[in-house]
């Protein structure tokens, strides 16, 4: 609530300045002191409690992929897990806990369905894990790994840089493990502290080779999994922990698969461009809705879904219509995926370069 | 006739008199002490083990005894506070492995090193810190031994180095600590503490390395409570002898519900680590009562009558007990004594916990770096500034 209430204050400040002149004024370090007395407020106010905040904003029931079932975050992903068994006999998942369905519920069911030697536990070795999965993609199975909170993912990383990123490279297109999928929960919770509420996805996104993909609900979450467990390169899934529950929609009993790189435009806008991933979409969706009730600004909200590789036409296009940009993440802000959205879109020299002025909100 | 006159010495001369009545009744009652038959470890590349017999002191015995309680209350008060929701987060309990904690640190001196994993509230209060410290860190308030910033699983205090979150990364520490007391010369040794679920983590085979190689002395010792969150050991390891898991590192597998095999067991390890012939293994084989954490039930993977069955016949201060009161160390009414003693000292601790504040929001962003000059951190807002200091 208090960030949300501090971004409608910016924007408030974004709508007094008008287009450009005073706006370019007002960023960096010559703000009036009237204007810091006021953001001092706020920031008294907003400083009072910093609990996360949201409210899960369903989409509409989609109709082209035929019979819907109610599904929360977590029954979605066993969905798409189980859509993923049925058709590829070589499926196998496998992590910490998963068998009896896993510390999330996210494979409730499917060792009874599929048998235990498909869908077993490993021991609590995450380097291990994940060089196993790579292991198996590499003989052409598909390995759908699970590493139980993002926060742990690190023992893994070497394996995920070193070995899975840079596979088919340094084979020349010899060997890949382009079947490899790792899913983990990820994001703030409210309690989860230093170990159970990280964001690690701009880690990654420093790496070649890899796919990231962030899914913002559940309809999102199954056809972004089904198309990245597809997809012919090793893929990272982070599922929103604090979304398994909370978020609620119908969604397709049968597989489909939503395109990864694609960013989507849930709402059209024409005075500033907010981009978002993951639980922050439904935060930037509340921002837009007081933006335009308060303060009559129209704002064009994205969910990037894919962070890496991530939609850079879909993003510019939209900043090149608003000539404002806001990229919002849970992550730190230092070295952020933000950061790289935001001089990406400032470096585009044919189109972007003079009418931009975007800013980055992080954790 | 004794019990008589110490009631009615009781009532006529009031708390105050209480001490110097049970003195009465000890220098004409009580034994001194008493030798106890102990358990015979199982050694690997040993030949000799700790001693199977061991004489405990009646002073020794109630200080055990007292501190087990005060641990096993402790924790009852925090899976009491968590479900009251005074507690929030990640709450990992011990109880049932009192021993393990009291023990480990009844056969080594304070100026010894221990690190553990997140089951940590015994070994902290066994390391020297107070319940009112521990639980005011678990509720987050400013009395607590971080400050209110660490919680449950980030307590520290000296010459213990948490309390780490993360599964076997606290492991490669002690071996560093270790290495730092190889250095420094004066004989001391680290405890370096990890539970069965953790000892199939990579990092532990390459601390062993390091500690065997260069003799380091480090206790590597595995608390095997039988599951590591909700899989039993059958199910997550090649070989549940984790005291054989060392390889070429010497290993005891000792009954971790058992206090004075503990102690015991941990003597003989510092002695022969002090000696410098490198590091040992142990593997301790205890129990926990209650779930992986405060959100486990703990009985989907195990029964309620496998619970119930430790309980009943190897719960550590109920084994104590049993054998201080028949060996005639201390009466039964002295034991109950010291359990009202501990129950008020955390009746107090918990008011304490509850009614602090909590830590000032300034402080929110200090000691991220070690810096000269103050510096500010952005809060979740380009507005929200704090200062971090150091």
């Amino acid at each position: 609530m208090a960030a949300v209430a501090a971004f409608a204050g910016w924007l408030l400040r974004l709508r007094a300045a008008g287009a450009d002149g005073p706006w370019r004024r007002l960023c960096g370090a010559g703000l009036s002191r009237g204007f810091l007395q006021s953001a001092s407020a706020y920031g008294a106010a907003a400083q009072r409690r910093q609990v996360a905040h949201f409210t899960f904003q369903p989409d509409p029931e989609p109709v082209e992929y035929g019979q819907t079932q109610k599904m929360n975050l977590f029954q979605a992903v066993t969905s798409a897990l189980d859509n993923s068994l049925a058709k590829d006999p070589t499926a196998v998942i496998f992590g910490e806990d998963v068998a009896f369905g896993g510390v999330f519920r996210c494979t409730v069911g499917l060792r009874d369905k599929y048998g235990k030697d498909r869908v077993f536990n490993t021991p609590l070795c995450e380097q291990g894990i994940v060089g196993f999965g790579i292991g198996i993609a590499v003989t052409g199975a598909t390995a759908i790994a699970e590493i139980q909170f993002a926060d742990y993912i690190f023992p893994a990383f070497d394996q995920i840089v070193n070995e899975a990123a840079k596979y088919r490279y340094r084979s020349g297109d010899l060997f890949n493990c382009g079947s490899l999928t790792i899913r983990s929960p990820w994001g703030c919770v409210g309690h989860g502290a230093l170990y159970h509420s990280q964001s690690p996805e701009a880690f990654f996104a420093h790496c070649p080779g890899i796919k990231v993909v962030v899914p913002r609900s559940p309809f999102q979450a199954k056809g972004l999994l089904l198309s990245c467990i597809e997809d012919k390169n090793p893929c990272i899934f982070f599922e929103p922990k604090i979304l398994y529950r909370a978020a609620v929609e119908q969604v397709p009993v049968e597989p489909y698969n939503i395109p990864l790189s694609q960013a989507e435009v849930i709402q059209e806008g024409s005075d500033v461009t907010l981009v978002a991933w993951g639980t922050q979409v439904h935060v930037i969706r509340e921002v837009a809705a007081m933006a335009q009730e308060k303060l009559g600004v129209s704002c064009e909200v994205i969910d990037l879904r894919t962070i890496l590789p991530w939609d850079v036409d879909t993003v510019c296009k939209s900043v090149i219509k608003t000539g404002r940009l806001l990229v919002s993440h849970e992550a730190p802000l230092t070295g952020g995926f933000a950061s790289e959205i935001s001089s990406t879109v400032q470096a585009d020299p044919l189109e972007c370069r003079g009418s931009l002025r975007p800013s980055r909100e992080g954790a | 006739m004794r019990k008589m006159l110490a009631a009615v010495s009781r009532v006529l001369s009031g708390v105050a008199q209480k001490p110097a009545s049970r003195v009465l009744v000890a220098s004409r009652h009580f034994a001194n002490d008493a030798t106890f038959e102990i358990k015979k470890c199982d050694l690997h590349r040993l030949e000799e083990g700790p001693p199977v017999t061991t004489v405990l002191t009646r002073e020794d015995g109630l200080k055990y005894y007292r501190m087990m309680q005060t641990v096993r209350r402790m924790e009852l008060k925090a899976d009491q506070l968590y479900k009251q929701k005074i507690i929030r987060g990640f709450c990992h309990l011990c109880d049932g492995q009192e021993a393990c904690c009291v023990g480990l640190e009844a056969g080594i001196n304070p100026t010894d090193h221990l690190i553990t994993a997140y089951r940590a509230h015994g070994f902290t209060f066994t390391r020297g810190l107070s319940v009112r410290e521990i639980l005011a860190e678990l509720t987050g308030r400013r009395g607590g031994c971080a400050k209110g910033k660490g919680g449950s699983m980030h307590m520290y205090a000296k010459n213990f180095y948490g309390g780490n979150g993360i599964v076997g990364a606290q492991v490669p520490l002690g071996a560093g600590i270790a290495l730092a007391c190889k250095y420094n010369g004066k004989d001391e040794v680290c405890l370096t503490l990890y539970g069965d679920g953790a000892a199939n983590q990579g990092q532990i085979f390459e601390a062993y390395n390091m500690a065997a190689l260069w003799k380091l002395p480090c206790i590597f010792i595995c608390e095997n409570n039988r599951y590591g969150m909700g899989t039993s050991v059958e199910r997550a390891a090649a070989s549940t002898d984790y005291y054989k898991r060392g390889d070429f590192i010497p290993g005891l597998r000792v009954d971790g519900m058992d206090i004075l095999c503990v102690r015991e067991a941990t003597k003989f390890a510092a002695a022969y680590c002090r000696s410098g012939k490198g590091p040992i293994l142990m593997e301790l084989q205890t129990y926990r009562y209650h779930g992986h954490s405060m959100s486990d039930p703990g009985v989907s993977y195990r029964t309620r009558e496998e619970i119930q069955e430790v309980r009943s016949k190897s719960d550590p201060i109920m084994l104590l007990k049993d054998r201080m009161v028949n060996s005639n160390l201390a009466s039964v009414e002295e034991l109950k004594e010291i359990d009202v003693e501990v129950r008020k000292e955390i009746e107090d601790a918990a008011q304490f916990a509850t009614a602090d504040p909590e830590p000032p929001l300034e402080e929110l962003g200090y000691h991220i770096y070690c810096n000269d000059p103050p510096f500010e951190v952005r809060g979740a807002n380009q507005w929200i500034k704090f200062k971090s200091i150091s």
